[in-house]
């Protein structure tokens, strides 16, 4: 009865067959991950939730990545459950860092409301679409995107340094705190 | 009219806030604002070491530490590609499940007091007790437990340990029983959660609900069952299941639950025994996990090993996991990246409580105002959780 991944796989490229879907490969990837392009993002995964065979009706979570120094600079990992045939399946989006936009899973799961937030309030990636695309973890008056890989670790702005005209911007000195290089190496 | 609702669950003080928009008595539009807690885990775990994190996750959901130490090794053992030994599968799942009834125990105080019942909350903070004398014995920290290790355990259960667990076991289920006197048959209980703060089982899905709120709208889902992990498959215990999806059918899951949860810990009990009280708490593979202390002062190879590990940790290969565990409060995973350096170059954390609490719009839109205190009870968050 368990549906494998190689199978969701083989069902997306038979209903979408000009679209450029690409399975990540490497030493270990440890789950199935298919990459598809944003612009069919929406599509796919209205049609992983409604096929029969698969029923993919739950978004277990959402979440964005950056890989700084690669081009594109950003991902978006969805994973998906389907409770009906026992399996998992995760998608990726990659996105650029000159335009971080990808459409909106909201109109298929609900779920991704919290999720895309997140994903918006750590790395500023926009979801074209999103009913209510607001800092959800962070300060409405935050500056800048907490867990891209060039915003440091570390440093906190002093507390009502924003009534101060001038010391909005978190101050120079920053580069000092940016992230400390692993000094051991594996063999 | 708009309010902020509460504080009023005790582990909301300040934390959670909850705009309501009311038109008398009832609720037209409900928005929790979340974040106050926000602690930056996942940040901060791109600068430490796999192992550096564990103590992390005991802050997240402070009431039930050991799932999620749980969860972090599970889903750097399975980037690693190791299994650990069969003894300490069995004591990670006896401890785990003393951890889901001392979890289930805060969340039914807690929720009682919500609703007016304050004597449960003494009873169940009883039993609770027991559960953190438990962890003080094999950890040390009463609380902030960090026993589980990527590939075993810090050290091995102390003597007199399963003896201890045993006792608890047993008596447990006439306090569930004690539980059920005071809550199941109370009309008063009855009044104020049955048919409170429905969800179906269309809507949990969709809205990504899981743990026992999924299982109280009658969805089988328990991922000890689905996808089991350490060892689950092995355990004979049932998946307790509601039919309306409503406050009372999650209290009764839970409660459930913590004998279901007693049957398992009692197996493990067993399994553990057979396998000698005192050994492997480990997995042998140096590389990974530290030798045991005994055989650094002996051994060469041990001592060096045993400072590789502790000053740069371990080296997982290039590439990505996800493993999600069955924590009290619903599917909590991680998510690791690993670029082959000896720090997550990405942790994503799943927590059931950031999801489960974005579905109480839809529980409690259209009821009454009193109903969102029974709602938030019954869907059992804690906030280090939801903003980690």
């Amino acid at each position: 009865m368990n549906l494998v991944p190689e199978h969701v796989e083989q069902r997306l490229r038979e209903r979408f067959p000009g679209v450029a879907l690409e399975r990540q490969t490497g030493e270990a990837m440890r789950d199935h991950t298919l990459i598809v392009p944003a612009e069919h993002l929406v599509a796919i995964c209205t049609f992983l939730r409604d096929d029969p065979e698969l029923q993919f009706a739950m978004l277990p979570w959402m979440g964005g990545a950056d890989y700084l120094p690669r081009v594109p600079r950003f991902e978006c990992i969805y994973n998906l459950l389907s409770i009906a045939r026992g399996a998992r399946f995760t998608l990726k989006v990659r996105v650029p860092e000159e335009q971080p936009r990808v459409p909106t899973v909201t109109g298929v799961w609900p779920t991704a409301n919290w999720h895309e937030r997140e994903a918006y309030d750590f790395y500023g990636i926009t979801f074209t679409g999103h009913p209510d695309l607001t800092r959800i973890l962070l300060p409405e008056d935050w500056v800048g995107w907490p867990l891209r890989k060039d915003s440091p670790l570390g440093y906190e702005e002093v507390a009502f340094t924003h009534n101060t005209p001038g010391r909005t911007v978190p101050s120079p000195s920053l580069k000092k705190l940016a992230p400390k290089k692993v000094r051991y190496r594996a063999q | 009219m708009t309010i902020n609702m509460g504080p009023q669950h005790p582990s909301t003080h300040g934390v959670l806030r909850v705009a309501l928009e009311l038109d008398g008595e009832n609720v037209v539009a409900c928005k929790p604002i979340i974040g106050y807690l926000h602690t930056g885990m996942e940040k901060q775990a791109e600068y430490k070491t796999y192992t550096q994190s564990i103590p992390q996750t005991d802050r997240m959901d402070y009431i039930s530490p050991l799932s999620n130490n749980l969860a972090l090794c599970l889903s750097a053992e399975k980037l690693l590609g190791v299994r650990v030994p069969e003894r300490v599968e069995a004591i990670r799942v006896l401890l785990t499940e003393l951890t889901r009834i001392s979890s289930h125990c805060v969340w039914l105080g807690t929720h009682a007091i919500d609703i007016g019942a304050l004597t449960v909350f003494w009873y169940c903070f009883r039993e609770r007790e027991k559960v953190l004398s438990i962890y003080d014995m094999v950890s040390g920290a009463r609380m902030t437990a960090s026993y589980f290790r990527v590939g075993g355990l810090a050290m091995d259960i102390p003597a007199g340990l399963l003896d201890r667990c045993e006792k608890f076991v047993d008596e447990m289920p006439a306090h569930v029983d004690e539980y059920e006197k005071l809550l199941t048959k109370n009309p008063i209980w009855i009044a104020r959660t049955r048919g409170v703060a429905p969800l179906s089982a269309t809507d949990a899905v969709a809205w990504g609900v899981t743990g026992p709120a999924l299982r109280g709208s009658g969805v089988n889902w328990d991922l000890r069952k689905t996808e089991p992990y350490s060892g689950y498959e092995n355990y004979d215990f049932d998946v307790p299941l509601g039919s309306r999806g409503d406050a009372y059918d999650r209290f009764q899951v839970r409660v459930a639950e913590m004998r279901e949860s007693t049957k398992i810990a009692k197996q493990a009990i067993q399994r553990v025994r057979q396998m000698g009280e005192t050994g492997e708490y480990r997995l042998r593979d140096f590389k990974y996990v530290l030798p045991p202390k005994e055989e650094v002062k002996t051994s060469m190879e041990a001592l060096i090993h045993h400072f590789k590990i502790v000053a740069h940790g371990f080296f997982p290969p290039v590439g990505e996991s996800y493993m999600a565990v069955e924590a009290p409060k619903g599917e909590l995973g991680f998510y690791l990246v690993s670029d082959g350096s000896s720090r997550p170059w990405r942790m994503k954390i799943r927590s059931p409580s950031f999801v489960n609490l974005q579905a109480l719009p839809v529980m409690v839109e259209g009821k009454l105002i009193a109903d969102v205190i029974a709602a938030i009870g019954s869907i059992d968050i804690v906030l280090g959780e939801i903003d980690r």
